[in-house]
């Protein structure tokens, strides 16, 4: 009953500049759509990675993130006592506590400053975030004025390279290593040793927060009623790091899809009403050929259906090439300031099956929005005012 | 049953144009046996088109009359009462019995020969080989079975109007409607026309309607009839 596809695909390449630049335009919105997406999911998987399923981090109540929060130096000691906590090769349990301060650098290329995290951390750090792993120099010594950095501000931030100093505090830290964390958000930190850090914060009595590893992440909720049943750490918060992470994510990848949307909204009504006109022309130019076909015997829906059809395939074809033009955006990097800890954080593109299958959703809607009213037309037409329209 | 394939009973059309009523046939009553071939000839705008378009079930007469003279308006076509169809039902009754030939031939110019033939089979439910079967035998009626692969503007006036002429026929329609088939074409083209649908006629047996202002062509058919001011006279 149907006209063939075919049919709708030829009469296309009749028309091949307006077809070109229909498919321009959805390609543009569609490549927009995709880049949101793989941005906020790019910030997502980041620092998603971030955490581990079996550490926990411990914070101070009403704290949201590390910065704000104090954590008192004998609760730490506390809290190592406790027998959830998996105990090290060393013997000690796999716990650090951890001071986190923000400094500014100057970003390579410009002028621009960004906030940069240091991160001061117990011996048991590198065997709490085992992804953590020397690329360049070696491990800084524990006493010192020392610190690694990770390779994302090692590659983006003036004077971060191996062997320069960075100032911290007002004091000046060698930098004895460069590290890498799995494209983790520890690749956009510094870390040197908690207790240097301290003293440069004047700050010697709290810590920031405790990350510990459990001996099973089945334990958490062990660990949690441990905590509850007394009282010295009742000021104390604990949460998964991984869930940590995940959250401190959120407000940033749902700003940038919200904005994002908003564009892509904006652009596409423009793609839908390029599409609208391109259909509307070509019902126009095929007046006495839909009189035909209807006078054969094919019925309204038939036309109704072959101009959705043809709007339809346009807009997929312009999603296809905008999705292949987004997913290209995979090999790019980067680096922002995250709301959530207000330090800078470089993530990559990312693409998953369903940002691709709702770009190419969102290229079909645009299709049969903007062919529906010229498709509406075509099979609204009077049989015989269409034939004498030759 | 009836031999009178086509029959008209009181058939008026009125066009409306801005609350101006132009009156375009009025009254008209006509029979055509089946196997007639009938010329419909008449001045511009005489409405020789209407009248067409009105047997081909493509156009609706003026209302239906009332009970008391309920043959008013009432076109049979094969037995049926074309007032009594929907428009759905309509369009498959056409697609069934009507073979259409228009003046400028009006194949989809995106299509092949072969794929315009085709597409009166798209609405039946033949099977791939059959329509292949069916599309071949009527190029070759029309003397066009090297040209399939052909796009309408690679063909000449003629030879587009005989790929219309074989899409006309390939469903097998017991009537073929014809508005001035030969209008747009040179005296050779037009000959060639009016010897395949008289072949039409006479080895198919198929009922022609069709209207034109060449004299040569009405002479081949069985029967012209004038159309003026709305009426019809033989
Ligand atoms: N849709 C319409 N609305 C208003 N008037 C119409 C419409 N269609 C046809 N007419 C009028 O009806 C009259 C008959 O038209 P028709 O096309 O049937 O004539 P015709 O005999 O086929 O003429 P020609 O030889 O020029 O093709 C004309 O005056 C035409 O202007
Ligand atoms: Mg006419």
């Amino acid at each position: 009953m149907r006209i063939p596809l075919i049919y709708s695909i030829r009469n296309l390449l009749t028309r091949k500049l307006t077809a070109f630049l229909t498919i321009l335009g959805i390609a543009l919105v569609v490549f927009v759509f995709s880049a949101v997406l793989m941005l906020a999911y790019g910030v997502k998987r980041t620092l998603v990675a971030t955490g581990y399923e079996e550490n926990v981090i411990m914070l101070r109540k009403g704290s949201d993130n590390e910065l704000p929060s104090n954590f008192p130096r004998d609760i730490a000691n506390l809290v190592r006592t406790l027998p959830q906590i998996a105990t090290g090769q060393n013997g000690k349990p796999i716990a650090s506590n951890e001071v986190v301060t923000i400094i500014n650098l100057l970003k390579i290329g410009t002028n621009d400053m960004g906030n940069v995290t240091v991160r001061g951390v117990s011996p048991e750090a590198m065997e709490l975030r085992p992804a953590v792993q020397l690329t360049e120099g070696r491990m800084f010594a524990f006493g010192s004025r020392e610190v690694i950095v990770g390779s994302s501000i090692n590659s983006r931030f003036r004077g971060a390279k191996l062997g320069q100093t960075l100032k911290i505090g007002g004091d000046e830290w060698r930098i004895a290593g460069i590290f890498e964390a799995d494209g983790s958000g520890f690749e956009s930190e510094v870390w040197g040793d908690a207790e240097q850090v301290m003293q440069t914060l004047n700050r010697l009595s709290t810590f920031s927060s405790m990350t510990v590893r459990l001996n099973h992440k089945g334990d958490f909720d062990a660990l949690q009623d441990a905590m509850d049943r007394d009282r010295r750490f009742q000021q104390i918060r604990i949460e998964r790091e991984k869930e940590y992470y995940e959250r401190q994510s959120q407000l940033m990848a749902t700003f940038i899809r919200i904005l994002g949307l908003v564009v892509t909204i904006i652009f596409s009504a423009g793609a839908m009403i390029g599409a609208m006109i391109t259909m509307y022309a070509s019902v126009a130019n095929r007046t006495v050929e839909i009189g035909t076909l209807r006078a054969l015997g094919f019925k309204r829906r038939s036309v109704l259906a072959t101009f959705l059809l043809e709007s339809i395939f346009l807009s997929l074809v312009g999603g296809l090439v905008g999705l292949l033009i987004a997913s290209g955006l995979q090999f790019f990097t980067i680096s922002t300031i995250n709301f959530g800890t207000v330090a800078e954080l470089a993530f990559s593109f990312s693409l998953s099956l369903d940002i691709a299958l709702w770009a190419l959703a969102f290229s079909v809607i645009m299709g049969v929005i903007g062919g529906f009213l010229p498709a509406a037309r075509a099979a609204r037409l009077d049989i015989v005012t269409a034939l004498r329209a030759s | 049953m009836s031999h009178q394939t086509i029959e008209l009973k009181n058939v008026s059309k009125t066009y409306m144009r801005d609350s101006l009523e132009i009156p375009v046939l009025s009254n008209i009553s006509l029979t055509v046996p089946e196997g007639e071939f009938l010329a419909l000839m008449g001045p511009s705008g005489s409405g020789k088109t209407t009248l067409l378009n009105l047997i081909a079930g493509i156009d609706r007469p003026d209302k239906k009359g009332s009970n008391r003279n309920p043959y008013v308006n009432q076109i049979i076509v094969h037995g049926t009462d074309l007032g009594t169809l929907g428009e759905s039902a309509l369009a498959a009754w056409r697609s069934r019995h009507m073979g259409f030939i228009f003046q400028f031939y009006n194949l989809l110019p995106v299509l092949t020969a072969y794929e315009n033939v085709e597409l009166p089979l798209l609405l039946t439910k033949l099977s791939r080989k059959e329509k292949r079967e069916h599309v071949e035998a009527a190029l070759n009626l029309v003397g066009l079975a090297d040209r399939m692969q052909h796009y309408p503007k690679q063909l000449s006036g003629g030879q587009e109007q005989r790929v219309a002429i074989a899409r006309a026929v390939v469903s097998d329609p017991t009537i073929i409607v014809a508005d001035e088939p030969t209008g747009d074409l040179d005296k050779v083209s037009a000959a060639e026309i009016m010897t395949l649908l008289e072949r039409l006629k006479s080895e198919y047996k198929k009922t022609i309607v069709m209207v034109t202002h060449d004299p040569r062509a009405a002479e081949k058919a069985h029967k012209v009839m004038h159309l003026e001011k709305g009426e019809l006279s033989s």
